[in-house]
């Protein structure tokens, strides 16, 4: 019993960070068909910036839920202009100049900080279930999950800048045609693809720690679970990651953590074979 | 090319028996029912013009005819054999050639390499070479052979096209819109092309400029909404009112025309 | 006049290329006689690692240059061709065989993912995210085989250490009797030679034309009666082939490690190609080479004291941006653009002239 409220716990946990992950990656992809390949480095640089901020004396909390959004939002806006808003339409090439980006980003955060790991202990200490224990800070991630998503939720669904974000999701033409600017629409959004980003690598950071070569672990694993979930940013993203999330951690459990990575990989790659679309590309066709 | 006469030997005449054959064919996209239930029939060198308003799913018929889309339901049968569903590379080796709508073309090749790849698939090394410079000659391209295909105006990617289809002789003809973008030289050209190919192939030619109808047409189908409004000889066609109301843009099935077609009535209840 | 611009075109075309070709003749066989004559054993090793590299640029330049298949993952079979090779090495004493197993096994290897992906009609951006999964895959599985029951008979894969004791090449036939680096040398700039114009002679054929028309268009090419799927995975094999020859050669200039699956190399490729140009052969080859000098040289000046700042990370990102935002068809484009530019300029002057006299003349 101990054990499955452990294992139960467990997959929540992977399924929560998988969301964390890649959420930022869905609202950039989902509405410009933008694949950011910087985005491991945008939660590489949102953890630097919340454990830089915390060692200058910013509350732990501040420094993962606002500084580092926030710093990386700023950033985001301004890769939009200088790079991104060049190649709108051009998919190869954005994941190209990104990827360049996100090289440049790992040089020069090396430069800065070291090729080395810092971090910071996990707050809110560990509960025990039982007879095993765990970190109650990871179950606060899986509430922070849920929680953005159906605020996700609620800003698509009841919000005006929902409705344009919508739209521009469904046809830009169109969105375009009703008088709201598409331009304005992407810089606004890339913003708060980033700044979603930031949040995550603000928040992994005291699980992960931080070096400058981190973002290849998280790009990976985002990029798969947006594709894997296809159109719909949100219930695609939260499809994606319970799958992933689940295999991973059972075949954690069976075997070697290692060996849980691969079944997720080699599970999405037959997911994308059998969906070419992903799974909302397929099912959910309505759902956000 | 071999496929044509071991089916026409297997079931004995090939007179009787038409070229192509739908029935019953269907594509919807979501809500949307882009071809109804159409049955058409053609004859082995039959020529048909087939007109339409915009979004009648003529277009989309052509998608369904050469493997581009797979019918939501229906068959079509080319020579009797099912192909609905089959790849479109399967459909062309079966002699079906198809100018689309937007010009599918070799961009960065030049115009007599996109020719050549046409006859490359039907032929080996000179026999190719020598297709190449016929279908070219036939269509008028000769001249500017050498030319990147991606610089050339829409009316001469039309031609490299239209020499592209017709290189490997395919018994089937399909043209989307083939007098678009195209000076009067060339239509006058097109016009005579299409006779001349229509004494060895069918040919199946869509077109909104009812001049060139009238110029090259016998028997006109007529989509609209999906479904083959009605069907007949040009002339008949091209003066009757209900087909003159769709293209006008009103209802075919508005009060005073009632009467007269129940598939358009149905249609407009439908959607 | 026009006429016979349009004959003189292709003969002059034809001689450009032929120029071209005889041009990469001589700097690859000045590069294979020339360099052991004066080079230290540290300079050859580190041009075979070139070569390799150049083969492994090839195999890209090909499937994506002129098929359309961009592959993130090319590293996937670079990495299978050398741990093949290392492992059936190790086993065998011999190496011919293995040699050819390096090569076969990753073509195999990608026969069968391009199965995957080409049957199942997956597009661009989705054959990128599998093909970069399944090298991490690869990356992430070897990583962790550290230990005995991860030995493949008498071969420990080694985990994140690699196989530091990868055998060298031995001449075919004769067990023990292994090359010389410089034999090895050899060897490389050779095979980069024989494939670079092989891929040339491959292009010029029917196969490879229907190839590139399928790259501009493949709804065309279906249309036309060609299997595209088929071409597709042909190039791809041939392409996974060629990356496992390079990982052969690297595996014998350094030793087989699971960095040879990461990300940061499949990464290096098309870092190459976009540089040097894609939709070419000898961009690629140039574009890794002029990286792989400047990745080196970054490498040293960084580690003097005030030169902290040059990351060959940064520069090569930056670089990368530049030249997808300024320079999108590389620096083979950027100097064909800078000649045609040259030529207007000097055909202006007499263009002029003779225009003013055709006024003046009636
Ligand atoms: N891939 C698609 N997805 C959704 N709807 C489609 C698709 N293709 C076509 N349609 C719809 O099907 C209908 C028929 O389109 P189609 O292009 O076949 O018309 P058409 O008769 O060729 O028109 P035109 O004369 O303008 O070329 C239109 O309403 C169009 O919007
Ligand atoms: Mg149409």
């Amino acid at each position: 019993m101990d054990y499955l409220v452990i294992l139960l716990l467990q997959i929540g946990s992977a399924v929560a960070s998988l969301v964390l992950m890649s959420i930022g990656l869905a609202v950039i992809f989902g509405m410009m068909r933008v694949i950011n390949l910087a985005h491991g480095e945008f939660l590489m640089l949102g953890g630097y910036a919340a454990i830089t901020a915390f060692n200058h004396g910013v509350n732990l909390w501040l420094a993962m839920v606002v500084v580092a959004p926030l710093a990386v939002g700023l950033f985001g806006a301004v890769v939009e202009r200088l790079v991104i808003r060049h190649l709108y339409g051009r998919l190869i090439d954005t994941m190209l100049a990104t990827w360049g980006l996100s090289l440049a980003m790992i040089g020069f955060v090396t430069v800065v900080f070291g090729n080395t790991v810092s971090g910071i202990s996990a707050p809110l200490g560990s509960l025990s279930i039982g007879a095993y224990r765990t970190g109650a800070y990871e179950i606060f991630l899986i509430g922070v999950a849920v929680l953005l998503l159906v605020a996700g939720w609620l800003v698509l669904r009841f919000t005006r800048y929902g409705l344009i974000a919508r739209g521009t999701m469904q046809n830009p033409a169109m969105a375009a045609a009703l008088g709201t600017n598409p331009s304005a629409v992407y810089a606004v959004t890339f913003a708060v693809g980033s700044a979603l980003s930031g949040l995550a690598g603000g928040l992994l950071a005291p699980l992960s720690g931080v070096v400058p070569t981190i973002g290849a672990a998280y790009i990976a694993k985002a990029f798969i679970t947006v594709i894997s979930g296809g159109a719909a940013i949100l219930s695609g993203t939260a499809i994606a990651a319970t799958l992933l999330g689940a295999i991973n951690t059972l075949a954690t459990f069976a075997f070697t953590s290692v060996l849980g990575e691969v079944a997720l990989l080699v599970a999405a790659v037959v997911l994308l074979r059998l969906l070419p679309q992903g799974i909302t590309g397929r099912f959910f066709r309505r759902a956000l | 090319m071999t496929t044509s006469s071991t089916t026409a030997s297997s079931t004995g005449s090939s007179t009787a028996r038409p070229l192509l054959q739908t029935r019953g064919l269907t594509m919807r996209f979501g809500g949307v029912v882009a071809v109804d239930h159409v049955d058409f029939t053609l004859q082995e060198r039959e020529l048909r013009c087939v007109i339409g308003p915009n979004g009648a799913g003529k277009s989309t018929f052509f998608k369904c005819l050469t493997g581009q889309l797979v019918p939501s339901e229906g068959d079509v049968l080319y020579r009797g054999t099912p192909i609905a569903g089959s790849g479109s590379h399967r459909i062309a080796r079966l002699g079906v050639g198809i100018k689309t709508q937007v010009p599918n073309v070799f961009d960065g090749l030049s115009a007599r390499d996109n020719v050549w790849i046409a006859a490359a698939k039907v032929a080996p090394g000179r026999a190719a070479e020598r297709r190449t410079d016929e279908a070219m000659a036939r269509v008028g391209i000769a001249a500017i052979g050498h030319r990147l295909v991606g610089q050339l105006a829409h009316g001469q990617r039309q031609l490299v096209e239209l020499a592209m289809v017709i290189a490997p002789e395919p018994d089937l003809i399909l043209l989307d819109e083939p007098a678009a973008g195209m000076t009067d030289e060339e239509v006058d050209r097109l016009v005579d092309l299409i006779a001349e190919l229509n004494r060895s192939h069918a040919l199946v030619v869509v077109e909104h400029d009812m001049q060139f109808i009238r110029r090259i047409a016998r028997i006109v189908t007529v989509f609209h909404q999906g479904a083959v409004l009605i069907e007949g000889g040009v002339a008949a066609i091209l003066t009757n009112e209900q087909v003159r109301d769709v293209y006008l843009g009103k209802q075919a099935a508005s009060p005073p025309h009632a009467s007269r077609g129940e598939v358009s009535a149905q249609r407009t209840e439908g959607s | 006049m026009k006429a016979g611009r349009v004959k003189a075109g292709p003969v002059k075309a034809g001689r450009m290329a032929l120029a071209g070709n005889l041009a990469v003749l001589a700097a690859g066989l000045a590069a294979l006689f020339g360099l052991p004559a004066f080079a230290e054993t540290y300079l050859i090793i580190n041009s075979t690692i070139f070569a390799a590299f150049a083969i492994l640029a090839l195999s890209l330049a090909l499937i994506w240059g002129y098929a359309g298949i961009l592959c993130f993952g090319q590293a996937a079979f670079f990495g299978l061709g050398g741990y093949t090779y290392a492992v059936a090495a190790i086993n065998m004493g011999e190496t011919t065989l293995p040699a050819l197993m390096a090569v076969l096994l990753p073509a195999l290897f990608a026969g069968l993912l391009g199965y995957f992906m080409f049957w199942g009609r997956i597009s661009d951006v989705y054959l990128g995210v599998i093909t970069l999964t399944v090298s991490l895959i690869f990356y992430r599985f070897v990583n962790q085989t550290a230990g005995e029951q991860w030995n493949i008979g008498d071969a420990p894969l080694g985990g994140f250490n690699g196989i530091p004791s990868t055998p060298i090449l031995n001449w075919p036939g004769r067990a023990g009797d292994q090359l010389a680096p410089e034999d090895i040398f050899a060897l490389s700039v050779g095979l980069l030679l024989a494939v670079y114009f092989g891929c040339k002679l491959l292009l010029a054929t029917r196969f490879g034309r229907i190839l590139v028309a399928i790259r501009e268009n493949e709804t065309r090419a279906e249309l036309l009666g060609y299997d595209v799927r088929l071409y597709k995975l042909a190039i791809f094999m041939l392409g996974g082939a060629m990356a496992g020859l390079s990982g052969l050669l690297f595996a014998n200039s350094v030793f087989v490690s699971p960095t040879m699956f990461s990300l940061p190399v499949s990464g290096q490729i098309i870092i190459w190609i976009i540089i040097g140009g894609l939709g070419t052969l000898i961009g690629p080859v140039i574009g890794c080479i002029l990286m792989q000098v400047l990745t080196n040289w970054l490498g040293t000046v960084s580690q003097i004291k005030g030169f902290g700042w040059v990351d060959p990370n940064l520069v090569l990102g930056v670089l990368l941006v530049i030249f997808v935002l300024l320079v999108p068809r590389g620096l083979t484009g950027l100097a064909a653009g800078v000649w045609s530019w040259l030529k207007g300029l000097a055909n202006r002057a007499p263009a002029e002239r003779s225009a003013t006299r055709e006024q003046t003349d009636p």
